[in-house]
């Protein structure tokens, strides 16, 4: 029986890391979060640009979202900060999360500034900091959630990182683990593939429904998406088309019944494999997946993408030898052993698999240990309507 | 070290793993299916890219992981580099709506 050492939460779930969530409900004050943040070791801010002049099922989207960030097992602690007069129900998500955990919100406009309210925040986050304790329990997989994410792809990813990523997911979904997949743009030309996967026909239809509504969407701009879909890196790279790239991509998400579809950001209810209506950008899926409760996310890349997210390891996997050479302060698994022979697929799958469980008691990733994105501005939560 | 790779028996493609030089000869086994390729490189083919196996008609799918990646937009004969030239996508073309 595999086992991981994380921090039992009093919800019951298991972090895998501790830190304080500093939260602004809408993007006018992420200059407030930001500052707060900063001035405390152990917080982090997660900034965006949404939560306002948006459609109801934004504004509904947004709210899921920092409702979801907030309940991720690897956060102690979470301050709102709100201006006052925006769409997102700030008292409605500190609510539902201190049924959770412990949870304060601070506004603004009635702390009269951001001095005041900086101040007061600050007094916040150090005392949820001071809080946290670090006593470790060995726990079983069927509390650990993963991501999944490829960025920067290359013809390698479908032939090496993404088949050994598949593997290790296989083996995690054998030990009782969740894992939740996305980029809906990247199943576009496979959706049949995965929708024979799914355990019922009303989850493939899910599937299928998910794919046909993005497609209509990329289409509605009246321009070939390629060019979009791939990017221009990715051709350069050798993928001609965006099935050539979806196939490539959802080697991933490994061989398993599909248990579900997910709303973007929205938790799973129970464990397995599941697929979450996201784009394909780092930025919105990044944090789509950590709503989702995910404590790590496996990031696939071919020429090299250096992101992190401020709550969760993000460890990266290479197949392109190039990439690992070049990139090496920021890419955590060299898998280009599958391509030059050195290594078989299986093999460097189960490499992963225990780096996972490494990472998961408490190894640091590269992205960690370069802050790289600790600093919460690289982020978004994915909205499908206008903003008005 | 091999100098392309075959991901699935059924593909008319296969993916240089290795820059390939004009005038390259490249064999392959398909161990599966006791398979021989011979190929003789008509163009060079940057790491990454892709070489037509057989020749393959204009409007031809063009299979990798057994699957249609697009499809051709020439006659793309063995040994000819296979990208963005002469393959077109099916998905996500909102150009070619009509109205």
């Amino acid at each position: 029986m595999y086992k991981y050492s994380g921090y039992l939460r009093k919800d019951g779930s298991i972090g895998i890391r501790n830190y304080v969530a500093v939260i602004p409900t809408v993007g006018c004050v992420n200059e407030v979060a930001s500052r707060i943040a900063t001035q405390v070791d152990g917080a982090v801010p997660i900034l965006h640009h949404q939560g306002c002049c948006q459609l109801k099922p934004d504004v509904d989207t947004v709210t899921r979202v920092l409702e979801g960030i907030g309940k991720n097992p690897n956060v102690v602690g979470v301050l709102l900060v709100s201006l006052g007069c925006e769409a997102v129900d700030t008292k409605e998500i500190e609510k539902h999360l201190k049924m959770l955990k412990p949870t304060y919100s601070i506004c603004l406009q009635k702390l009269g500034g951001i001095t005041k309210t900086v101040e007061r925040g600050i007094n916040i986050v150090q005392s949820l900091v001071s809080n946290i304790t670090n006593t470790t329990k060995e726990v079983n997989l069927n509390s650990l959630v993963v991501g999944l994410k490829c960025g920067a792809s290359d013809a390698t990813s479908g032939i090496a990182s993404n088949p050994a990523v598949g593997v290790a997911v296989d083996k995690l979904i054998e030990n009782g683990a969740t894992v939740i997949f996305g980029e809906t743009t990247e199943v576009l030309g496979a959706e049949e593939v995965l929708a024979k996967r799914a355990v019922t026909a009303e989850i493939a239809s899910g599937i299928l429904k998910k794919i046909e509504e993005m497609e209509h969407r990329a289409k509605s701009m009246g321009v070939d998406m390629r060019g979009s879909q791939p990017t221009p890196g990715n051709i350069r790279g050798g993928l001609t088309t965006i099935e050539e790239k979806s196939l490539g991509a959802i080697i991933k998400s490994g061989t398993k019944p599909i248990n579900g579809v997910l709303e973007y950001g929205e938790q799973p209810s129970d464990c397995g494999l599941y697929f979450m209506d996201t784009p394909g950008r780092e930025i919105e899926v990044l944090t789509g997946l950590a709503s989702g409760g995910c404590q790590l996310i496996l990031f696939t890349t071919g020429v090299g993408a250096p992101q992190g997210f401020p709550l969760c390891p993000v460890i990266k996997i290479s197949g392109n030898k190039n990439t690992c050479l070049n990139l090496k302060e920021h890419i955590d698994i060299d898998v280009s052993t599958i391509i030059s022979g050195e290594e078989t697929i299986i093999q460097a799958g189960e490499r992963i698999f225990r780096e996972i469980l490494e990472v998961a008691s408490g190894k640091k990733v590269k992205a960690e240990l370069l802050g790289y994105d600790k600093n919460g501005i690289n982020i978004d939560i994915y909205t499908k309507g206008p903003v008005i | 070290m091999q100098k392309v790779l075959i991901i699935d028996e059924e593909d008319n493609v296969a993916v240089a793993v290795q820059p390939l030089k004009k005038g390259d000869e490249v064999n392959i086994n398909l161990k599966s299916r006791g398979k021989v390729y011979k190929l003789k490189v008509y163009e060079s083919i940057p790491f990454g890219h892709k070489i037509a196996l057989k020749e393959i008609k204009k409007g031809e799918r063009v299979i990798k992981y057994g699957q249609a990646i697009g499809k051709a937009t020439k006659n793309i004969d063995k040994g000819e580099h296979v990208h963005t030239h002469n393959v077109e996508s099916t998905k996500g073309r909102g150009d070619l709506q009509i109205g």
